[in-house]
């Protein structure tokens, strides 16, 4: 590995993305674009009733409004939720997705003072809970856009890493770019490394600029590290672009590595929790999903937004993420040629 | 003189075809050699198996400077200009100087290379904005940046006007007067003349004629051409010496130029629009190939 060699690469190859303004706006604006869209498709709550938790050790699930057991629930028009446990109720409260936590037993109830809807429900029934300590709670709502954030950027990072490293190549290796670096004493992992990591920075760098200016207009949810957010979202890009290069190692053809990288990439659009939860899909498809790089790269980069997870608790997605890189970057350089002989 | 690059026996098979078909030949330290051929002779192929670019079959090139076969190191000591290459989009000129400077462990510097390939005027310029002449500047300096001993061009004027050709052979006749080795290839017979010491002539991937462009021509044509408008010429003079009519000229072929002149004169044929020219390396190919060689 030859430094000056590499970083000559590197810095090439930035300069001709950062000069290709039609693809940079692209790369900016198709998410931006996306995170508005969806902000205003789902801005409605999309919820008349108003919901309410019950703590109750013995059941879970959403109970008929008819119960004879506790008198408040004579009050009409709000779904009553039964939680098993304290914490799980609380931490809907904290993120709006309920709206006051009760827990009979105990004589308890609690509001987000940070919700306008818990405060209206908490007036609905105050003549119901005569007696009950009143306790307090808070914490932002999760919006939509903030569940669906991780799930755009990841999905932007992952065409520009797929296309952006599969694409070039090949379309290097076609018009004989790649045939002219071969003739110099430009080696292939001083070439493959250097298109890996300024499709990282590349990555990397519009990710960041596409998050900071959208939070300045919507001031995304997060209650993790943004360290830990940028680390899962590194493994992720350079596990994508690691596919990339599998996928582009040896073809000359432009027409088939536009085939082979969208089926490469729908599969994850739709499959890797991008738009919607996987919590309630099949397990065959789940299992399935668990193979795609995507998967990991939003479900860790949710968690560690949402819930505030560390590293270590989405040690899953980070092991799984590597353990991918590995695999396809080995069969990448396995595979890789200048060009294919005819 | 000192042979640089000597290719022995070299064969290259793909699938159904053979593209070079048992060729060798010695290139000579200093020397300007010339790979002609039609397209598809297997110019091409032979010297990027020289430039270690691809494999051979079998045969082998050496390296007589460093005493060994080629191999991929042998990068850092040769230049090459191929027949296509496309430059990377969005850099400039300078830019991709600096890229293909940074490949190399010794380089030229950057001034001397400008001034030698003549890049001065559009040194800022992105490479997808230069001209055919320009561009064919650039990757000979690309291919002159480590500052080799060998340098390869493959069809190096093909697509450029006549005036950019004539650029561009001044530069590699630059080149040349510092005692550096070229391997050419062209399909442009004049290019050779200008150019070339020695010269192989391929067709169907073998060798079918070699040596200096002067001996080759003295050893198949001993005649000249003598060329007149066809209505000066009466018929039955034609007819006669069986001499053939082209476009309105009589084509009279001989071997001493002074004899059928007076025999002309003799005849009151008048020489006004007499042309004279001797065979070149176009006429041999056809000679020796029986078609042309921008078939």
């Amino acid at each position: 590995m030859n430094i000056k060699r590499f970083f000559a690469v590197f810095k090439a190859r930035n300069i001709e993305f950062f000069r290709d303004k039609s693809s940079l706006g692209w790369n900016l604006i198709f998410p931006v674009l996306l995170l508005i869209g969806f902000s205003f498709i789902f801005s409605g709550d999309g919820r008349s009733a108003y919901k309410v938790g019950i703590i109750n050790a013995a059941v879970e699930g959403v109970t008929q409004a008819t119960d004879k057991q506790y008198p408040f629930k004579k009050i009409r028009f709000i779904d009553y939720i039964t939680y098993e446990s304290i914490d799980a109720a609380k931490n809907k409260l904290n993120r709006h997705t309920i709206d006051l936590v009760i827990e009979p037993s105990s004589s308890q109830y609690w509001v987000n003072n940070e919700s306008a809807k818990s405060y209206l429900v908490e007036k609905i029934f105050s003549s119901q809970l005569d007696g009950y300590t009143r306790l307090e709670t808070s914490g932002k709502k999760i919006r939509y856009v903030d569940w669906v954030l991780p799930g755009i950027l990841g999905m932007n990072m992952m065409f520009s890493c797929l296309f952006g490293v599969g694409y070039v190549i090949v379309r290097y290796r076609k018009n004989a770019v790649l045939k002219r670096l071969k003739a110099t004493p430009l080696s292939a992992f001083e070439f493959v490394s250097a298109q890996l990591l300024s499709r990282l920075f590349i990555v990397m760098f519009m990710s960041i600029v596409v998050y900071s200016g959208c939070n300045l207009l919507f001031n995304f949810f997060m209650i993790g590290s943004y360290f830990d957010l940028i680390i899962i979202g590194m493994l992720g890009a350079f596990c994508l672009i690691s596919l990339g290069l599998l996928v582009a190692s040896r073809s000359k053809s432009e027409e088939l590595i536009g085939g082979l990288l969208n089926l490469t990439s729908w599969p994850m659009m739709m499959l890797s929790g991008v738009w919607f939860s996987l919590e309630g899909a099949p397990s065959a498809l789940k299992t399935f999903a668990d193979f795609l790089p995507l998967t990991h790269l939003v479900a860790g980069a949710r968690k560690i937004i949402t819930e505030g997870a560390t590293l270590s608790d989405i040690s899953y997605h980070v092991i799984s993420l590597l353990v991918m890189s590995i695999v396809f970057l080995s069969l990448g350089a396995y595979f890789f040629s200048w060009n294919t002989e005819r | 003189m000192s042979v640089a690059i000597c290719v022995e026996a070299l064969t290259k098979k793909y699938k159904d075809v053979i593209a070079v078909n048992d060729i060798s030949f010695n290139v000579k330290q200093g020397h300007c050699f010339g790979l002609l051929g039609p397209n598809g002779a297997g110019k091409t192929t032979t010297i990027e198996i020289m430039e270690g670019i691809i494999a051979a079959s079998s045969g082998s090139v050496v390296y007589k400077n460093q005493d060994k076969e080629v191999d991929n190191n042998i990068s850092q000591q040769i230049g090459i200009q191929f027949q296509h290459t496309a430059l990377q989009d969005f850099l400039t000129v300078k830019e991709t100087l600096n890229l293909f400077a940074a490949f190399y462990q010794h380089t030229l510097a950057q001034k001397e290379i400008i001034e030698l390939c003549d890049l001065s005027d559009f040194l800022d310029r992105d490479n997808r904005l230069l001209s055919g002449g320009q561009r064919q500047r650039l990757l000979l300096a690309l291919a002159l940046i480590n500052d080799p001993e060998i340098i390869f061009l493959d069809e190096p004027t093909t697509g450029l006007d006549p005036h950019a050709r004539r650029n561009f052979w001044q530069l590699i006749k630059n080149i040349k007067a510092q005692n550096k080795t070229i391997i050419l290839t062209t399909h442009y017979m004049d290019e050779a003349e200008q150019l070339c010491d020695d010269i192989v002539i391929m067709d169907q991937g073998k060798i079918i004629e070699a040596g200096t462009p002067h001996q080759l021509l003295n050893k198949h044509f001993k005649d000249v051409f003598i060329y007149l408008p066809e209505k000066q010429v009466p018929s039955t003079l034609v007819e006669q010496n069986q001499w053939s009519t082209l476009s309105g000229r009589v084509e009279i072929s001989t071997s001493d130029v002074e004899k059928t002149l007076a025999m002309l004169m003799e005849n009151k044929v008048s020489l006004e629009g007499l042309h004279v020219k001797s065979a070149n390396l176009d006429d041999l190919f056809l000679h020796l190939t029986g078609h042309s060689l921008r078939e």
